[in-house]
């Protein structure tokens, strides 16, 4: 499983890899609102937070069309479904290693960005931790979508519309959770502990449902 | 002992495919299936490797070891028309990637992956992405990948695709190094494999199925 684990997480940085496309996306999403909006510091740092984690909620969902789709196009799926190791937690792993190799760059691209939506200090620090937190959410949701799109030819954007709903409660607790940390009379721990808990939920839920998704896929 | 199919049929859309397939391997044996195009060879193989469902009958392997039966695909490599490799990654990196994910089965123990390269003949350029290769190579290489990790059962689909006259008879070699070691070998090929006791399974397509077996 280790195995697996780096070879994702290779293949993530090498040429093609989503890594960098992600963190790109990422920045062309939030660098573009302050020459939208305008000049206004204070509305900036006040969506700032709002739009960092819609800037990062959509890179996350770009790159995970190819999650299960690159595997199955040149017949390493077909190798991996027929293995004894139960297929949840190849599942499991592989949503790790996309996390570690897309996702984790977004967190720590999030400060820089961060400053050029005028945020405070506090505020760059929640982001961060909430999109910590919050963001393997995204992949385990996206992964149970990349497996029922698995079959399709171009199922980038269905997937991405498919996950949709389900990642909304992250987004809306992982905003809240920050607008909590740097507004005094919110308090910051309950939306904090229910975006935990969604990761905490999503991650057992997920990579069961992308694996039962997957089986049909073969047929 | 062995791998052991029993009444076996497949559907594909509405038609059936194959049905009333049974045979039987034991270690060391061989079998080899011929057919049209579109006569559900792939299908039948996908079918034992556990990657279809079977529309009826069942498909077990009964090891050395424990004696008892399990799916078969647990303990097979597959080896289809995609050589299950990353392009971006370089051959040693996909080989040994294989090698730990898979694992050794009871009864047997993998090739290093220097040894596995120096099989296929191409020892020298394990380096190399595996995209940079020619297709026949990147078969090569396909094919070395059966030997990183042991797996009592082999299938095959169109394994000598790509290659050229001197890797046909590697390939020979290699399917027979399988069989001696007590191995079992299903592939849908056209190649004369050259060997003895091989069986030979024509499938028949659409029409229903006939099997003939021939030593």
């Amino acid at each position: 499983m280790m195995a697996l684990f780096l070879r994702d997480l290779k293949l993530s940085v090498r040429a093609g890899g989503g890594a960098l496309i992600g963190v790109l996306f990422f920045m062309t999403v939030v660098a573009v609102i302050p020459f939208g909006v305008g000049p206004d510091l204070n509305l900036l740092s006040r969506i700032g937070p709002a739009i960092v984690w819609i800037g990062a909620l959509l890179s996350a969902l770009l790159g995970l069309d190819r999650l299960f789709q690159a595997e199955r196009d040149d017949g390493s799926l077909d190798i991996i479904l027929m293995q004894d190791t139960p297929l949840a937690l190849t599942v499991f792993v592989k949503c790790l290693a996309h996390w570690t190799g897309s996702c984790l760059p977004l967190v720590i691209a999030s400060p820089l960005l961060s400053l050029f939506m005028n945020m405070n200090e506090v505020a760059i620090g929640a982001v961060m931790l909430t999109l910590f937190v919050g963001s393997p959410a995204l992949t385990f949701i996206g992964a149970v979508g990349a497996a029922v799109a698995v079959a399709l030819p171009r199922g980038g954007l269905l997937v991405s519309i498919l996950v949709l709903p389900f990642a909304i409660p992250v987004l809306i607790f992982g905003v809240s959770a920050t607008y909590a940390a740097v507004e005094d009379p919110a308090p910051f721990m309950p939306p904090f502990m229910i975006l935990s808990a969604l990761t905490l939920l999503f991650a057992a839920l997920g990579p069961v449902a992308a694996a039962a998704a997957l089986r049909q896929s073969s047929d | 002992m062995g791998l052991n199919v029993e009444n076996l049929a497949a559907r594909r859309g509405d038609d059936l495919l194959f049905s009333q397939i049974s045979f039987e391997l034991k270690p060391g044996e061989a079998l080899v299936l011929t057919g049209a195009n579109g006569s559900g060879k792939s299908t039948l193989l996908r079918v034992v490797a556990g990657l279809l469902r079977p529309e009826a009958g069942h498909v077990s392997f009964v090891g050395a070891a424990d004696g008892e039966a399990r799916p078969a695909g647990e303990v097979s490599h597959y080896l289809g028309h995609r050589n299950a490799m990353k392009p971006e990654l370089s051959v040693d990196e996909n080989l040994s990637f294989w090698q730990d994910f898979l694992g050794d089965s009871d009864g047997g123990k993998g090739l290093s992956i220097l040894e596995a390269a120096e099989e296929v003949g191409l020892g020298g350029i394990t380096h190399l992405p595996f995209g940079y290769l020619s297709a026949g190579q990147q078969r090569r290489f396909a094919l070395a990948k059966l030997l990183v990790a042991y797996r009592p059962i082999w299938i095959l689909d169109e394994p000598t695709a790509a290659l050229d006259a001197a890797a046909d008879r590697m390939f020979a070699r290699l399917v027979s190094g399988h069989l001696a070691a007590g191995g079992i070998v299903l592939a849908a090929t056209h190649q004369p494999l050259g060997l003895d006791g091989v069986k030979e399974l024509r499938m028949k397509g659409f029409a229903g199925t006939v099997q003939d077996i021939a030593a």
